[in-house]
């Protein structure tokens, strides 16, 4: 089933991502493509196969529950486009 | 021989041995790197006087007889996707051009505690994302070989830097053949651990169940002791695994008798550049003569990895990518500009009673979120994230992504029966030698089978490696990938190092302008 540009449109909106009008169309026709070629796993039969979401399985991988040290505020705040010295700054959330 | 020409084993039995100064060493690849690299492209930035005083206090420690580390005064060039505190990680990506890092990787912490001398930072396809360097928003590499053609990539600037000898070691990164591919499209040789094996603390993420470090050099020699510095449990990595710590340096010298090569006929397939498939088979041959048993084995579900890979893959990036909000660190838009454009917006729709419309109009947050990823992410990137959004999008999810994981465990079924019966897989490590530059540019698919070879190792999390094995007619690098099981990378380094003993493709060098 071909790829619609309003399926891109809606992606390119949970991917918080905004495409120009170029973009969408090269986007559109090049996804397309790709899941094409994917839809060949619809080929197999993995009725009675489990999902291996890590190769090396793991489960239950735990810190002993002590409180230490962690980064220095002011050097994690260093890397922040836009910050007062204890927050984040961003564009209102909630109101106009 | 020039110092530039030793093997990094060479360099530091010389280095031990007082022969000769971390300095004169570092300085030595140093004037390579100044003389060679603004043909290559390889290296991102260095620092020739931050180098210098490692390397000096290195000499000092020596000369007092004090304990040094592991590879200590040995220039190593890191991939500029590994954090280093307090210098630049770029990952290639103009979202985070300006980005230092608040902490040490435990691949580079464990560099600085073998003492080695951090060269400078190489470059890489965007986040990892691509199989020539191409991708890369801050630079081009090319290949040293042919510099009309691509080194391949992720990991382009490391395999360029050490195939031209500008640095005698490098540190790159694999998640779907980033180390292995460009080790054979220049001529090195280059190691993707098992998933697990090396730290992925501080590794910006891609994909997380795929992504490993690893080393590169020019030998397997080299790549044992790189690996050997960099590998073990990290408690700081949940996905690190608890298995003893290998000390392959002393190891990979060890031959090993008995071996028995699996060849896969689906590794032979009618994509297989002539040339390729002659010195692979050569190469066979080698280790027939070596003692070596050949066995055919199957791998059935090898024509489903790439597709299998570009399922999980992107939609690991797209998880992975989110961070990137410019709200943390990295590129955040023009706020004024972008304030300025929805309220150009909201008037036109104001204007038209688009009552639907007003209502659907990104709120100011997530227009900043919209702009800032749209400016600083490269076509690839944002092709990626995409591609895994749609795949994990309700109604989706299923179909593709689950779906991907089930096929993802027939593939690693695959392997686990393959090493039933033989020790290692030995096949090609990419279909056909370097393509030039622009040459896949405008087919993100045709880029992406570049990998046939390489994604499995990263889906079912195995171990493999790239080595030098012959020159196509134009005068081409060709790699012979190895595989085995998980957790045999001494396995591995000693196969390697059995074929390097008995034929001298990985000492050839390419001719720099």
């Amino acid at each position: 089933m071909p790829l619609s540009r309003e399926q891109v449109e809606k992606v390119s909106l949970l991917a918080r991502l905004q495409l120009s009008e170029e973009e969408l169309v090269l986007m559109t026709a090049q996804l397309d493509a790709i899941v094409g070629y994917i839809e060949q796993l619809g080929e197999l039969d993995t009725e009675h196969v489990e999902p291996m979401a890590h190769p090396i399985e793991l489960s239950d991988v735990f810190r002993p529950d002590q409180s230490r040290p962690s980064t220095e505020r002011s050097e994690i705040l260093a890397t922040a486009p836009h910050a007062d010295g204890q927050f984040y700054l961003v564009p209102a959330v909630l109101g106009d | 021989m020039s110092l530039t020409d030793l093997s990094a084993s060479q360099i530091l039995a010389d280095l031990n041995a007082r022969r000769v100064s971390s300095v004169e060493v570092a300085q030595a690849f140093i004037d390579r790197i100044e003389r060679h690299d603004k043909a290559i492209g390889a290296f991102l930035r260095y620092d020739a006087s931050a180098a210098l005083a490692t390397a000096r206090e290195i000499d000092e420690r020596r000369a007092a007889g004090k304990p040094v580390g592991l590879l200590a005064g040995l220039p190593v060039a890191v991939k500029d996707l590994l954090c280093s505190k307090g210098d630049l990680a770029t990952c290639g990506s103009k979202i985070l051009e300006n980005f230092r890092a608040p902490y040490d990787s435990t691949v580079v912490a464990g560099l600085k505690k073998a003492d080695a001398v951090l060269l400078g930072r190489t470059n890489l396809d965007e986040f990892a994302m691509g199989g020539s360097t191409e991708n890369s928003a801050l630079g081009q590499t090319r290949n040293p070989w042919d510099t009309t053609r691509t080194p391949g990539g992720s990991s382009g600037g490391s395999a360029a830097a050490v195939a031209a000898r500008l640095t005698p070691l490098a540190v790159g990164t694999d998640t779907g053949g980033s180390i292995r591919q460009p080790a054979g499209l220049c001529g090195i040789t280059g190691m993707k651990p098992t998933y697990g094996r090396v730290s992925r603390y501080g590794l910006v993420a891609f994909a997380s169940s795929l992504d490993q470090a690893g080393p590169m050099g020019t030998s397997a020699e080299d790549a044992a002791l790189l690996l050997e510095a960099i590998a073990g449990h990290d408690p700081a990595d949940s996905t690190s695994i608890k298995a003893p710590s290998v000390a392959y340096s002393k190891s990979v010298s060890q031959p090993l008798a008995g071996l028995t090569l699996g060849l896969a006929p689906e590794h032979f397939g009618p994509g297989l550049d002539a040339d390729v498939d002659a010195a692979v088979r050569e190469a066979i041959r080698v280790y027939e003569s070596l003692g070596a048993t050949v066995k055919q084995v199957s791998l059935p579900h090898s024509k489903y990895c790439v597709a299998t890979y570009y399922i999980i893959a992107p939609s690991e990036a797209s998880s992975n990518l989110a961070r990137y909000d410019g709200v943390h660190f990295g590129h955040r838009t023009d706020e004024r500009a972008m304030l300025a454009e929805l309220n150009a917006e909201r008037q036109k729709l104001t204007a038209a009673g688009d009552k639907a419309g007003l209502n659907r109009l990104d709120t100011p947050l997530v227009r900043m979120y919209r702009r800032s990823r749209s400016e600083g992410f490269g076509p690839e990137v944002k092709r990626r994230i995409m591609l895994g959004t749609y795949a994990l999008s309700s109604g989706y999810y299923d179909a593709y992504y689950l779906k991907a994981l089930k096929v993802r465990r027939l593939i690693r079924q695959d392997f686990d029966a393959v090493f039933q019966s033989v020790d290692l897989i030995a096949g090609p490590v990419t279909a056909s030698p370097a393509f030039k530059l622009g040459e896949k540019v405008d087919d993100p698919l045709a880029m992406y089978l570049v990998d046939l070879y390489t994604v499995s190792a990263n889906l079912a999390g195995i171990p493999g490696i790239s080595i030098p094995c012959g020159f196509s007619a134009g005068g081409l690098p060709i790699g012979l990938q190895l595989q085995a099981p998980p957790l045999e990378e001494d396995r591995l380094l000693r196969a390697a190092h059995m074929f390097q003993q008995a034929t001298d493709w990985h000492t050839r060098r390419p001719n720099l302008p």
